[in-house]
């Protein structure tokens, strides 16, 4: 096997910085010949902008898992017992729906606050501040769906259908308020005037995914149960 | 626009206080070392039980002087009952596949090296990482804190099937409580590996150093990183499984348990349960995890191997195919844990298939380790030999596979010990082998002082015999129609294989001992051994090129650059034979210079 001594990559200055699109070699590809580490971190690589996907592949394999149990389990057995979703669950989807294009007007309004034409819009924080109500009151209104399925006398452990509900809502509330306290760390970094923006970018990912996978539950449930 | 902080706020200041330093530490290097603390404790826990279950199976009505203190029922006077036979065997299963063989060759050794290979100062998510140890290192708790809860331990084997694992109490002693904290210990354990997989997958994409491509990458951090990318598939599907089934046992939910099920004379409220479900669910993880536990033993033994070969493997990048193709295949096989189900014999045969084209890359990867090693000038010492042992294992434990991997056949042996023989050598024992083979090579960069090699010369001798003694004979067994998982062979129609099990248990007994050399080795050497160079091996990894131990943030302030692919041997440059990953300089191979 031959020796192969390669050139270090050559740093172009048009791709200077890079804009957050890693894997082909890494940010650190950008470091300057003489390695130095200082430098390396004015161009701190953003590994959460492929973590984030990495978490988003990790949550999608749980519902997968959580959907083909829920499709084995109807088929095994006679008992599976249908019932009327909550009206409220509608209201909800479209709060979640509506928090997402909030972030995205804060996540397109920092971008320009940051870049130092402050004067020209007012700070974003209020756009992050209404994501964090509607989200909020997204997990409410899942709560209050669970008060009604109890007041029919549907239970967690009343039928598998009852079952696989509570158990999906309650997952993704749970991932729902993490992706909430994405948004109070995203609010905490640009009051200090440090938030990154692949930061930003990962939270606002890990959000509307979480809008696309309660899309595909409510569908689910509405479907099967 | 970039971003928008000068400041890289992933990594961390030097630690000053000792909390910080030694306990929830940041530094990959020290979490690496909590990992291999925690695998080599609980690699005694398990060998301990495996002792004891021997001792059981050859003399059955012997007591074991000690054992009632930690069970009054299970063994009454020191003798075990069928049940705390059970209980044992189980807590051995879970706590090595889990604990031993995820935690040691890939936790404890990536953790240390994968971010030093790539060129990293950490990992990007160093608190993450730090509860991705103390996660694990509670699960080992909950564990253990099993066999004195309760009426101790689960009693259901390490696939805990359903639906004896959803049953409740009326199921045994320890199908209670045991196995709510068997499950809850297992999903917490599936978060840590989470945790630890986010910070793999993202070290090794965004973190390399300059001229560090994907392919320049060692085959030890190309195993850790395949390795993270099974886990994270695996693991997110046993998370959600042991939910369910805690839900079963603690909110009365019946995913698990059929309809009119009755045990022990009592009817069980539970309706419509599906135990096939948990199958899949489980062995969509299961079958993954055993290449989990090896694909980072063949990374290591790969690197090892070559660095004490002096020459390059005959294809890196086959190899790196190789085990990328083993973790794709290892999702598709996992059926043929389940000819015996009551599968459909049509998805039995769907399993089947892919389960026999998975031997091609583990056959292509022996066979370049073998050509490789062929008219090589191999340097003998512990690493090295531990490598070949593996390579041994592997081929010797890996070969019973074809015959499994048919139906027709695995459905005769399937509940036999040849069975055991096979998942112990190919995936228990040369796991077991690539971690010792790391130990030997990686410690002196690790703790700074070098291994007894004497010792670890008479550690290996004594191991690999003794490996080959409890094992091999377990095929046997398994061929004469041995089952498996019962406690005693008295007064049945196995009594005259009982000679048999006789020889295994003082074999595993004396192998068992020649681990303690091991661990006095491991010791001693910390605190006595001799000061190790910075590059003892003569490697070419970027952890060879930084001092020893790696100050913390690796390379003290100066990131490397890398010029050359990973295994340049057989050339001639300034300092020998090599030429290392962050080395300008120029060279030419003997070859070239003909």
């Amino acid at each position: 096997m031959a020796t192969t001594v390669y050139e270090p990559p050559k740093i172009d200055p048009d791709r200077l910085p890079d804009r957050g699109h890693s894997g082909n070699g890494g940010w650190r590809n950008l470091v300057p010949s003489d390695g130095d580490l200082h430098v390396a971190l004015d161009y701190s690589p953003a590994p959460s902008s492929t973590a984030i996907w990495v978490v988003l592949f990790a949550i999608t394999m749980m519902f997968a898992a959580f959907s083909s149990a829920l499709f084995v389990r109807k088929g095994s057995s006679l008992d599976w017992r249908t019932f009327t979703l909550p009206s409220i669950l509608y209201f909800n989807t479209l709060l979640l729906l509506a928090s997402s294009v909030t972030l995205e007007v804060s996540r397109r309004r920092v971008a320009t606050f940051m870049g130092g034409r402050k004067s020209q819009v007012e700070s974003p924080a209020r756009w992050l501040y209404i994501t964090l109500f509607l989200g909020l009151l997204f997990v409410a209104g899942q709560y209050v769906a669970w008060l009604r399925l109890r007041a029919e006398g549907l239970y967690l452990a009343t039928n598998p259908s009852s079952s696989f509900f509570y158990v999906l809502t309650a997952t993704h509330a749970l991932h729902v308020l993490g992706g909430l306290g994405g948004v109070v760390h995203v609010i905490r970094k640009l009051s200090n005037s440090a938030l990154r923006r692949s930061t930003l970018d990962a939270t606002a990912r890990y959000w509307h995914f979480m809008g696309g996978l309660w899309l595909y539950l409510l569908f689910l449930l509405w479907m099967k149960l | 626009m970039h971003d928008m902080s000068a400041h890289a706020v992933q990594h961390h200041a030097p630690p000053t206080s000792f909390i910080r330093k030694y306990v929830f530490s940041l530094d990959h290097k020290v979490i690496g070392k909590q990992y291999y603390a925690l695998a080599l404790l609980a690699a005694l826990s398990g060998m301990v039980l495996s002792w004891l279950m021997r001792i059981h199976l050859g003399w059955t009505n012997a007591a074991i002087p000690g054992l009632q203190l930690l069970s009054k029922n299970g063994a009454p006077g020191g003798v075990m009952t069928p049940e705390y036979y059970l209980q044992l065997m189980t807590m051995h299963g879970t706590i090595m596949v889990f604990f031993v063989l995820t935690t040691a060759p890939f936790a404890a050794f990536g953790n240390f090296f994968l971010p030093i290979q790539v060129g990293a100062e950490d990992m990007p998510f160093p608190r993450f990482n730090m509860m991705s140890f103390w996660v694990t290192f509670l699960a080992f708790v909950v564990l253990m804190s099993s066999f004195f809860l309760g009426d101790g331990p689960t009693l259901g084997g390490w696939t805990q099937y359903a639906p004896l694992n959803a049953v409740g109490s009326v199921g045994g002693p320890g199908q209670g409580l045991g196995v709510v904290l068997w499950a809850l210990s297992i999903a917490l354990f599936c978060i840590g590996q989470l945790l630890g997989a986010l910070n793999f997958i993202s070290s090794t994409l965004d973190l390399r150093v300059k001229g560090m491509s994907l392919m320049r990458l060692p085959l030890s951090a190309w195993g850790w990183f395949i390795t993270s990318c099974m886990g994270l598939t695996a693991f997110a599907v046993l998370l959600p499984a042991c939910i369910l089934v805690i839900l079963d046992h603690v909110a009365g939910t019946s995913f698990f348990v059929a309809s009119s099920l009755v045990i022990n004379d009592q009817l069980l409220p539970h309706s419509g349960g599906s135990t096939l479900l948990w199958q899949h669910l489980f062995w969509f993880f299961g079958h993954p995890e055993v290449y989990i536990a090896i694909v980072p033993g063949i990374g290591m033994v790969s690197h090892i191997l070559i660095t004490n070969m002096r020459k390059p493997m005959l294809s890196q990048r086959v190899l790196i195919y190789c085990m990328g193709a083993l973790a794709v295949l290892s999702y598709m096989v996992y059926g043929h844990h389940m000819f015996v189900s009551g599968m459909n014999p049509f998805s039995s045969l769907a399993f089947s298939f892919p389960t026999l084209v998975i031997t091609i890359p583990a056959t292509i990867v022996v066979l370049i380790w073998t050509f490789s090693l062929y008219g090589s000038k191999l340097r003998i010492n512990s690493a090295s030999l531990f490598a070949l042992g593996f390579i041994s294992m592997f081929v010797s434990g890996g070969v019973s596979g074809f015959f499994l991997a048919q139906p027709s056949i695995d459905i005769m042996l399937h509940a036999t010990y040849f069975v055991v023989g096979h998942f112990h050598m190919v995936m228990g024992v040369a796991a077991m082998f690539g971690i010792f083979a790391a130990t030997y090579f990686w410690f002196p960069k690790m703790v700074g002082r070098m291994m007894n090699e004497t010792l670890g010369k008479i550690h290996f001798w004594l191991s690999f015999v003794g490996a080959y003694c409890i094992f091999m004979p377990f095929h046997y067994l398994g061929m004469a129609g041995n089952v498996r998982r019962y406690s005693t062979f008295v007064n049945d129609f196995l009594q005259p294989l009982i000679p048999v099990h006789r020889l295994i248990t003082i074999a595993a007994l004396l192998t068992g001992v020649a681990q303690l050399i091991f661990v006095y080795n491991l010791i001693h050497s910390r605190f006595w051994g001799k000061p190790a160079p910075d590059n003892p091996w003569e490697g070419t990894s970027l952890e060879w090129s930084t001092a020893t131990p790696p100050p913390w943030d690796n390379f003290g302030g100066k990131l490397p650059i890398v010029y050359h692919d990973p295994f340049q041997y057989g050339v001639q440059s300034s300092v020998g034979d090599y030429v290392m990953q962050a080395s300008p300089e120029q060279v030419k191979t003997e070859h070239e210079e003909k």
